[in-house]
């Protein structure tokens, strides 16, 4: 794979019209991504799915090259209706279109950032490897007291044009003071078996408010990782959803850095898998202040040869007194080849706190169908309200009602 | 204050803290195959012992230690280590209590076991484990009667070797991970109990161990098996002497329970946890695992840790048999610079299988305490369930608590529940105490009596008393 990943890369920098400087920058992250390589096992936080046996098995090699020089075409058809929203369309790993017609434009400012990719202090090769191969780093700065009229959607989507097996996208988002952004990544496929690797930097500055939900609904063959870094300053929120159904493995992570004092993290994730999907999720909340807050709540549906696995981490600084910190995981399995992991972990070090986390899998309870069914519904009809009397309860954590909308007439959930 | 007060104040601080003279055998220091010949032979141990041990010396040499734990400590160079320490009177070895060496039986008074009278008292038998070797098992008479086996491991391998060969290594085999396959390599001695079918062991079982001399590493063994429809507790309690180094304690117990069995194993640990400076004191490295292999067996681990520097441990049960039955009550205080990373794991095979576990952990001054913890749902286990509790209460902010535990469900038929919370004594309660007319230090001794109340309450009688005053005593000095 190696070699492939030095001939593509080669063919990629022939094709951008960058400085020198950023290519070493780009040939430095390869190279360190060709010592680590993907994640395996071995690794804590790859336990439970190991990605690079789900790539062998799924995908077999990799390939990396796509023209970025030539435009794709956009299909309107995959666009969301019923919702007015702005876009950002990406398609096979190049940003076709950034289009915020619904907006006051000098409220939000968009730089094209060559060259200034998005690192962290933790290791993790996979964004080695998108900084290595992302074509461009996009800034999306919302200026002061500015709250977008309506949300923005990126549309992920892959074509039969793509040449690759590997899209990377890379965004840095900055809110500055009391500034709001709701934030929809919509996942179109049209292709197979894609690894695609997004990694998405969040700059909360003080009474910001972010709302991001993840939206991959559409049963696909592609493998996903999402990065989420958010960093939060005094009072602001984030608040995250994850509907993670649609494609064969997807992991969503999210680190939150709670930096300033009431400033609050939310983290609500639903998994709905069926045959040979793997999916995880892993949160890491930083609380490092005093009077911060978070909360997560992950609910899993399970079918068949399904698995999810749900790693949740809630960290207290010594500093941080008065942290108020909450989790929950639950899982239905429905099947006896579906299989649900979990690591909920406290780190805590600061005494004056309020931290607890649960967590709890099982089948469907019988007597609640057996209940269903003596009123006249089905076995059938009886599963299907259970599971959805399940799922909802998350849908509800969303607070934008129009949003709430969309996302259970996605899912197809009834009130 | 002059030195002798200094002593005493030191004394009070750790009241076990006093070393005996006697004089000791050493085997030479470090570790390679002569030195474990060495053991061996001393111990006039068959040739498939030897053999036990030297397959596991082989494998040890291709193991790594390992360093995933939250306690970090500083490389231990093993071959600096004395891995045979025994008292010199011992080598004849004597045939009842009153020959024992006064000076050691002058030892167990101290730690508060007089062998004989306490013994005879509590109807508790007692193995006690000196440095490495067992000194002397009580009660012996009485236990014959219903022919229950309660000697030390090498008498054991000489007398019973059938018993000892056919289950020895069965529940922590000698590839298992680095500390256990060192520990088949060099033990010296340990407990060993057999309980026979049907038999309900009419008294306590119980074995006190002791690190006396300097640079020795513990390695003890226990083996307790319990056959068909038998019962036994068994209690194990451990201290050491104070010295500015730090020392290795790498044990194996080994349960197994056949059909209908049970097995309730209670420890109460207190070895030295090194000065208020985090200087010297015992790292705990123990494994300890059970088996529940027969049908509607059951096995129960209580612990109560609060000494060590570091404790590093996670008492097991496989539960293989059907409706057979794991439980683990766990309290483990850390108070100064002590460290702990303790929790266990539950590893259902069998169907309608059953593990509770509820774990307390206190941490006060700067010390870092770890829940770690495995519940693991085998595909087959149809029907199984889990509950698993964990607390913690902080004491300072000086100090950490962290709870990782890992939650496999692979069977839909199964349920796992696990719930943990972190808090601190609160203001409120400590001054109604108060007002009440405690004084903080015991207002915070009755309120973490209260949290581990659920934990207390399993414990035989005679060791509850000494847990609550053993939790009382690890958290002085640590409020206000």
């Amino acid at each position: 794979m190696n070699e492939q990943l030095q001939l593509d890369f080669d063919k990629i920098i022939k094709t951008l019209k960058i400085s020198e400087k950023e290519i070493q920058l780009k040939k430095s992250f390869l190279k360190k991504f060709i010592e680590n390589g993907f994640p395996n096992r071995k690794q804590e936080d790859w336990k439970f799915l190991d990605i690079s046996q789900i790539i062998k098995k799924n995908i077999g090699e990799l390939s990396f090259f796509n023209d970025y020089s030539l435009p794709n075409k956009i299909d309107p058809s995959i666009f969301v209706d019923g919702l007015e929203h702005n876009k950002i369309i990406f398609i096979n790993g190049r940003i076709e279109k950034i289009d915020f017609n619904y907006e006051d434009r000098n409220q939000i400012e968009i730089n094209d950032e060559i060259g200034k990719n998005i690192t962290f202090d933790y290791e993790n090769s996979l964004i080695d490897l998108n900084n290595a191969f992302t074509n461009k780093v996009y800034k999306i700065l919302i200026k002061k007291n500015y709250s977008l009229k309506k949300p923005l959607i990126i549309y992920h989507s892959t074509n039969n044009k793509i040449k690759s097996k590997n899209v990377n996208l890379s965004l840095n988002f900055e809110l500055e003071e009391n500034s709001c952004l709701r934030l929809i990544d919509y996942f179109s496929d049209n292709t197979d078996k894609n690894f695609v690797n997004i990694l998405y930097n969040f700059n909360l500055k003080k009474y910001s408010i972010l709302k991001n939900y993840k939206l991959d609904k559409f049963r696909n063959n592609n493998l996903k990782y999402s990065f989420n870094n958010i960093e939060q300053d005094d009072n602001s929120i984030s608040e995250t959803f994850i509907l993670s159904a649609g494609s064969d493995y997807f992991k969503n992570e999210v680190n939150c850095n709670l930096n300033g004092e009431y400033s609050s993290a939310f983290i609500n994730g639903i998994f709905s898998l069926k045959e040979n999907q793997q999916h995880e999720i892993r949160s890491t909340i930083n609380h490092l202040v005093e009077n911060t807050k978070s909360y997560q709540l992950i609910k899993s549906v399970l079918g068949k040869n399904s698995k999810s696995a749900y790693q949740g981490r809630i960290f207290v600084d010594s500093k941080a007194q008065k942290t108020d910190g909450y989790q929950l995981s639950k899982a239905i399995l429905l099947d006896e080849t579906s299989e649900f992991n979990a690591k909920p972990e406290l780190e805590i070090y600061a005494d004056d706190v309020k931290c607890s986390h649960g967590s709890a899998s099982g089948s469907l309870n019988e007597n609640s169908i057996f209940y269903l069914m003596s009123r006249g519904l089905n076995y059938q009809q009886s599963k299907e309200l259970l599971i959805n009397g399940f799922l909802l309860d998350v849908v509800e954590k969303i607070t934008d009602p129009e949003i709430r909308n969309l996302v259970k007439n996605i899912i197809g959930l009834k009130e | 204050m002059d030195t002798r007060e200094k002593d005493i104040e030191k004394l009070k601080d750790y009241k076990y803290g006093f070393t005996t003279d006697i004089e000791n055998i050493k085997a030479p220091k470090g570790l390679n195959e002569d030195i474990i010949r060495f053991i061996s032979n001393i111990k006039k141990e068959p040739q498939w012992m030897l053999d036990f041990r030297l397959k596991a010396y082989e494998r040890l040499k291709l193991l790594k230690e390992p360093n995933w734990q939250k306690p970090k400590y500083p490389k231990i160079d093993y071959q600096d280590l004395y891995y045979y320490s025994a008292p010199k009177s011992m080598n004849d070895k004597p045939k009842s209590l009153d020959e024992l060496d006064p000076k050691l039986l002058e030892t167990y008074k101290k730690l508060g076991i007089p062998l004989q009278e306490q013994a005879r008292l509590n109807g508790i038998a007692v193995d006690a484990v000196f440095d490495s070797v067992s000194v002397a098992t009580t009660f012996k008479g009485e236990l014959t009667k219903h022919g229950i086996i309660f000697c030390s491991m090498s008498e054991a391998i000489k007398k019973y070797p059938e018993l000892v060969k056919k289950y020895l290594g069965t529940v922590i085999p000698v590839t298992d991970h680095f500390f256990a396959t060192l520990n088949s390599a060099v033990f010296t001695d340990g407990s060993f109990v057999y309980i026979p079918e049907g038999v309900k062991c009419p008294m306590e079982l119980s074995t006190y161990f002791r690190i006396n001399a300097s640079q020795t590493g513990q390695f003890e063994r226990t083996l307790i098996i319990a056959d068909k429809g038998s019962y036994v507790s068994y209690l194990e309690g451990c201290t050491a002497p104070m010295r500015d180094e730090n020392q290795l304690h790498a044990a194996n117990v080994e349960l197994i329970a056949l059909d209908d069995a049970e097995i309730k194993y209670s420890t109460v640990q207190n070895w030295y946890p090194g000065d208020e400076n985090g200087k010297g004191g015992i790292y705990n490295f123990v494994t300890k695992r059970g088996l529940c292999k027969g049908k509607n067996s059951k096995i129960s681990w209580t612990q109560v840790e609060t000494g060590s520097a570091i404790t590093w441990k996670y008492p097991s049960c496989i539960l293989k048999g059907d409706n057979s039955i794991g439980e683990f009550y766990s309290i483990a205080i850390t108070n100064n610079h002590q460290k702990a990373d303790t929790g266990t794991k539950m590893i259902h095979l069998g169907k309608n299988t059953k593990s509770k576990i509820i774990s307390k952990g206190i941490s006060a001054g700067f010390s870092d305490m770890t829940y770690r913890g495995l519940v693991d749902i085998n595909s087959k286990a149809k029907n199984s369930s889990n509950y698993t509790q964990c607390d913690s209460l902080l004491m300072g902010n000086k100090c950490g608590a962290h709870t990782v535990p890992y939650i496999k469900n692979k069977n839909f038929d199964s349920n796992i529940a696990h719930e943990a919370t972190t808090s601190k004594i609160s203001e409120e309660q400590l001054h109604y105490c108060q007002q009440r007319g405690l004084n903080p230090e015991e207002a915070v001794g009755l309120i973490v009596n209260g949290f581990c109340k659920e934990v207390l309450q399993q414990l035989p009688m005679e060791f509850a008393v000494e847990a609550q005053k053993l939790v009382g005593i690890s958290l002085e000095g640590s409020v206000g």
